[in-house]
């Protein structure tokens, strides 16, 4: 058994309204409950807690909260990264993992034996003591990084994590899909499809538990 | 390994094809027909709670698992294979169904002359022209004779799009190069979303011929001659790897499954993998006697039958022929052999990228809702001072635009890969974003084939599947013309920047370009040069059927898949007409 760690966040830094359903527990934090909050806890099934930091402060120099808009930390990208790589995509299972491993052609795709978690276990060393550096010194460290398998990983996944519907933990209340104008799952747009032409069509998104009315199983709980 | 009760009809694989034949065979005869499917049960039902891109887009809930088993690539015969160890260019499907519910429904007929290619491009062009290595045939079918069966297919798939050429009329808005069609299609064009307007009117005023392309993402509620009813298309954007909740995609589940229901002599069991096909009297002739299956908990079973049917797939037939010593592995250094030759891929390029500065809501649409247009198709277009023979269609579809695979895309002048300028450009580009796509043909050649890895294995300690696959500059030139035509179309469309395709190198197993995979069990007329006979009966083991793309000799421009059922309602005309009547070769 792994002894439990917490990554604990200001209320203050995340999105709007939020909905966490962390440790399979919906958590609800409204507006006037965030300056009484101050912070909130959300286990995590992975990482340590500063393997979370850190790695929340890599994924906010990928997708920094800036005047464009909110970024990776408002939208709990290291929520989704963590139930990942707890997760059978962390252990590989969507991967052909059968030895012999050997070099091969660009064409031929990644060949080598290290999972996800490996992958991370080996950026995390890398970037152990981020979250307590300033961010020139941030983008610094991640510049020495760029062509590493991690950091493409860890690119990947934070877009992921911006943008996943929010039962994967990632895209709190919709932050992500606010921000870009995507409507998340709906029944149809029959009405709209030929009648939005160079308008922008960009109603209130909906996450697919609320247009369901029910809780679907994320991939990651298995 | 148990022996289970003798059946009639055995078929391997419940996609298209396979439940295209076991409709045709538990309707119009007596016969027990049992479908083997390997993957689980899926129904219309199921896909409510799919509107889910990480789950169904990403980490591919509906495709085959990889970490089963996969297949090994090289680039030539010289390279060493490895694994694709993460699904890339193709995604093979499993479950009832099979690829078939998860497709995008673009549904074209092949040009006639596609299907007499070798002696069409000899007559036209001279032997000279024909690229150095290539090993192109014709079918051993005419378009004429298949005419009626894609007709057959499209009314049962209720495909939705216009006419270009009706009994000999050309007929302007819809494609006017296609063959000639016996009737209309079943149901109108489906809508046309913005971005595919603007291709259309751009295509329109550059003199060329645009027409919506032909979808079995149906656009209004339609009945088929089966008597089975579908919803029309909402456009939930949610469709290319994706089942339809609503069942307006025609997919094997909602289209053949109900029917089969109906019928007590069909039966289909799932989780079962067939892992060979037993023929009595070995490589050079013989019976198939049944098929040997794993279940999910690894018990084994003998399933006897009268008759198989291969419909699991082009990279899955080859491979269980292979795996059962049927026929004669194909060998390119001598050019003997059949099973595995001509191993194509479509060439299916993002010809080019187009940045608008207007929203284009690609998030709404349909896996074939686009326009296309096809002037540079075939040999529609004078080739006499290009660097290639034959061609392919321009289109824009707008199958849903999905955020976590689309965010970042960027025109080349952004260099930026993450960080506060990145973030700026991708938010103002997201919905901004559009592409015209290029499918166009691959020609057969020596060197591209399939065999058994000597190696790599499958969970049931079976060997891979291994593809030597290259590009070569039929291909390239190809590539490269239609990305300057469609920079054109991007200009006339309106776009801010366009970005060009950088080009067809090498085979690249890592870039999904289409799951329109064809060969490795070609059908010909001659049974040194092909496995199956015109009619998809194997030239040695006459009550062994393969069915599917493995039978195209080389890989026309469009997607597959209705020709592929129309060739297998064609075969199950002569099986029920004259194979029931009297058993043995057809051809
Ligand atoms: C994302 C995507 C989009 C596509 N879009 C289009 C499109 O727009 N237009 C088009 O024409 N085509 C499209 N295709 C391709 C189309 O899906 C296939 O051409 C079509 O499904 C092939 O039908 P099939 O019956 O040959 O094989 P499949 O539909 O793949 O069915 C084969 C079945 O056999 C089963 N099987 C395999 N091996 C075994 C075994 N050993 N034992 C038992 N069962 C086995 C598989 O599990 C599978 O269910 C698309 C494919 C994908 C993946
Ligand atoms: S786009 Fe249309 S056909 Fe495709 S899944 Fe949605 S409703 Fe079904």
């Amino acid at each position: 058994m792994r002894r439990r760690h917490f990554l604990t966040v200001s209320v203050a830094s995340v999105g709007g309204l939020l909905i966490y359903s962390l440790d399979r527990r919906p958590h609800r934090v409204l507006a006037q409950e965030r300056l009484s909050l101050g912070s909130i806890r959300i286990d995590l099934r992975h990482f340590t807690e500063s393997e979370a930091l850190d790695v929340a402060a890599a994924a906010a120099r990928i997708l920094p909260s800036d005047e464009s808009g909110p970024g990776a930390s408002e939208a709990g990208v290291v929520v989704y990264i963590d139930r990942q790589l707890a997760g059978p995509y962390g252990r590989d299972k969507y991967r052909y993992s059968v030895g012999p491993f050997a070099e091969g052609a660009p064409e031929q795709g990644y060949q080598g034996r290290e999972s996800p978690r490996d992958i991370y276990r080996q950026g995390l060393a890398r970037i152990a003591g981020m979250a307590r550096l300033q961010p020139a010194a941030q983008d610094q460290l991640l510049r020495t990084l760029e062509d590493t398998l991690f950091f493409n990983l860890l690119r990947t996944h934070t877009i992921e994590g911006m943008f996943c519907d929010p039962m994967h933990g990632g895209n709190i209340d919709m932050i992500g899909w606010q921000w870009i104008g995507f409507p998340g799952p709906r029944m149809s747009y029959r009405d709209e499809i030929e009648q939005y032409h160079g308008l922008p069509f960009r109603p209130k998104p909906l996450s697919l538990a609320q247009v369901l009315g029910k809780r679907v199983k994320p991939s990651e709980e298995e | 390994m148990k022996t289970l009760p003798a059946t009639d009809v055995v078929i391997i694989g419940a996609g298209w094809t396979g439940l295209t034949m076991a409709k045709e065979l538990a309707s119009r005869t007596s016969w027990n027909v049992l479908a083997l499917e390997r993957g689980p049960a899926r129904k219309t039902s199921d896909y409510l709670d799919d509107m889910d891109e990480l789950d169904y887009a990403i980490r591919l809930r509906m495709m085959q698992d990889i970490a089963d088993e996969t297949v090994t690539f090289r680039h030539t015969p010289r390279d060493r294979a490895l694994p694709v160890r993460q699904y890339g260019s193709f995604l093979p499907g499993t479950g009832v169904g099979g690829a078939g519910e998860h497709w995008s429904g673009i549904s074209y007929r092949y040009l006639p002359d596609a299907f007499d290619l070798l002696t069409r491009t000899v007559e036209k062009h001279g032997v000279k022209r024909l690229p150095e290595d290539h090993s192109i045939q014709d079918w051993g079918v005419a378009y004429d004779e298949l005419e009626p069966y894609y007709a057959r297919t499209e009314a049962m798939m209720g495909i939705s799009g216009k006419a270009g050429n009706l009994r000999g009329r050309r007929i302007e808005g819809g494609n006017v190069f296609e063959g000639l069609r016996s009737g209309e299609y079943p149901t109108p064009p489906m809508k046309t979303p913005y971005l595919a307007a603007l291709f259309e009117e751009a295509t329109r005023r550059l003199g060329y011929h645009p027409y919506p392309l032909p979808a079995a993402t149906t656009s209004q509620a339609y009945k088929n001659p089966d008597g089975i009813s579908r919803a029309g298309c909402s456009y939930c954007g949610y469709c290319e790897r994706f089942g339809c909740m609503i069942g307006a995609k025609a997919q094997p589940t909602n289209t053949l499954l109900p029917v089969l229901n109906k019928r007590k002599n069909f039966t289909l069991k799932t989780g079962a993998w067939v892992r060979r096909i037993v023929v009595e009297g070995g490589a050079k002739g013989g019976q198939a006697r049944g098929v040997e299956y794993v279940d999910p908990s690894g018990r084994e079973f003998f399933q006897p039958a009268e008759i198989v049917f291969l419909a699991s797939w082009t990279l899955n037939n080859t491979r269980l022929l292979l795996l059962s010593k049927i026929g004669d592995p194909y060998r390119p250094d001598t050019g003997q052999g059949t099973v595995g030759k001509n191993l194509t891929h479509q060439v299916s390029i993002p010809a080019a990228m187009a940045f608008f500065d207007k929203p284009l809501n690609r998030f709404m649409g349909a896996g074939s809702a686009g326009i296309a247009v096809n002037d540079f198709d075939g040999d529609v277009f004078d080739h006499s001072n290009l660097p290639f023979l034959r061609g392919g269609s321009l289109y824009t579809v707008c199958y849903g635009f999905r955020p976590m695979a689309n965010f970042g895309l960027l025109p080349a002048t952004v260099k930026a890969r993450w960080g506060s300028e990145w973030k700026k450009q991708a938010l103002h580009y997201y919905d901004r974003t559009g592409r015209i796509s290029f499918y166009g043909e691959h020609l057969a050649y020596r060197h591209n084939y399939m065999d058994l890895d000597p190696l790599y294995k499958d969970r049931n300690g079976d060997p891979l599947l291994r593809l030597t696959l290259d590009w070569r500059d039929n291909e390239r030139g190809m590539a490269q013309f239609m990305s300057s035509k469609a920079v054109e179309i991007a200009r006339a469309m309106g776009a801010r920047e366009i970005t060009p395709f950088p080009g067809l190198k090498r085979y690249d197993a890592t870039r999904y370009q289409s799951t329109h995979i064809q060969g490795g069990a070609i059908m010909g007329s001659n049974p040194a040069q092909s496995v199956v006979n015109r009619y998809l009966q194997h030239w040695r083991v006459s009550n062994l059927f393969v069915l599917g793309a493995s039978a195209f000799p080389q890989n026309p421009s469009g997607n597959p898949t209705l020709t592929a059922v129309a060739l297998t309602y064609r075969t199950a005309g002569v099986v029920i007409d004259r194979y029931r009547k009297r058993p043995g070769a057809l051809a």
